[in-house]
């Protein structure tokens, strides 16, 4: 199997034990003011992390390119209140236009 | 409570139903296409949108494979961005009350969006039938746009030549900002949020591609310990 196929089901698998263990998993061990502290703060720190690696690195160099003006006109988008799918198409457009341009990389 | 009433909660959760499914539609075009553009398969792809179902693992599943890095750290970033559904489950689970194949169908349609809409229905009026309703009829509306979504996006980006010119490879953090940005609130989640980036930022050059995100979950498990421990810092809800 490959190592794709392999992530995919068994990311799968450890998403759906998640959600069927809120509704089956008696109360009292999850409903602790550490564990829901902690299961607040992971998906921002998550996705935090993968805004900069996404943005930054290129396997284990880090690398300024036309990645970076995308991800800073998304900011805008998003201080603009712009819904989803404009904050990913303005990023995808500015880091090709920069790119075309010959800016970056 | 009268059927008039009850006739209005229900044309307001349908509506509610349908325009968050419609709206979670725009989102998975995009990734459909970025999965299909980062080497995914249509097939891989379109599994993770009907199985794993829960954008931000999906997101998270794919962004690391494309970033390079290996099958264990995209599953754990993944397994454990979806550790939210949990208690989401946990809330649910008195309002919704089910056993059997139903808490198996619930539980995969246990989300962002369904738990939302759900909790935004007072549970009180109408015995809970409005939110019950909530939960069924979002989770499906956002099922069946999202999955069809995905498609689309998934074969459009089969005729895209290098997802690189046309600037993909930045729609994937930009992606990932939009989601956590309407959990950046206040002072403590811009501290998490800063200090895991940073976390991985210095990491990224030291340690193989994916292990650096893990490494910057720590910082939500000090800040959750933190949290706790400070006079009055109960968790939120």
């Amino acid at each position: 199997m490959s190592a794709t196929w392999l992530a995919v089901i068994l990311g799968t698998l450890g998403c759906y034990a998640f959600k069927l263990a809120g509704a089956s998993v008696p109360g009292p061990v999850l409903d602790q003011p550490h564990v829901s502290a902690i299961a607040d703060a992971l998906p921002i720190a998550l996705l935090s992390a993968l805004v900069v690696v996404q943005t930054f690195a290129v396997g284990m160099t880090l690398q300024l390119d036309a990645r970076a003006i995308g991800v800073a006109a998304a900011v805008v988008a998003l201080l603009l209140r712009a819904p989803f799918i404009v904050v990913v198409v303005v990023a995808a457009a500015v880091a090709a236009a920069v790119r075309a341009l010959g800016w970056l990389p | 409570m009268s059927d008039e009433q009850w006739q209005r909660e229900r044309r307001t959760v349908i509506t509610n139903a349908l325009s968050v499914g419609a709206a979670t539609g725009a989102y998975g075009i995009s990734f459909g296409a970025i999965a299909v553009t980062g080497g995914l398969s249509l097939l891989q792809t379109q599994v993770l949108s009907a199985l794993m179902f829960t954008g931000g693992s999906q997101f998270a599943l794919v962004g690391v494979l494309i970033g390079g890095g290996g099958a264990a750290s995209a599953i754990a970033t993944s397994v454990m961005l979806g550790a939210r559904n949990a208690f989401y489950g946990l809330r649910l689970a008195p309002i919704l009350q089910v056993s059997g194949w139903r808490r198996a169908a619930a539980a995969q349609l246990t989300i962002d969006e369904s738990t939302a809409m759900t909790l935004a229905r007072d549970e009180r009026r109408f015995a809970g039938r409005g939110a019950r309703l909530a939960f069924w009829l979002t989770g499906l509306s956002v099922f069946v746009f999202w999955n069809a979504s995905t498609l689309i996006g998934a074969v459009s980006a089969s005729a895209i030549g290098d997802p690189r010119a046309l600037g993909l490879d930045a729609a994937i953090p930009a992606g990932f900002l939009a989601l956590v940005w309407p959990r950046l609130k206040d002072r403590r989640s811009w501290s998490i949020a800063v200090g895991a980036g940073l976390v991985a930022l210095v990491l990224t050059p030291f340690l193989s591609p994916g292990v650096p995100v893990l490494a910057a979950a720590l910082v939500a498990v000090v800040a959750g310990v933190l949290q706790v421990r400070r006079p009055g810092g109960g968790a939120a809800s």
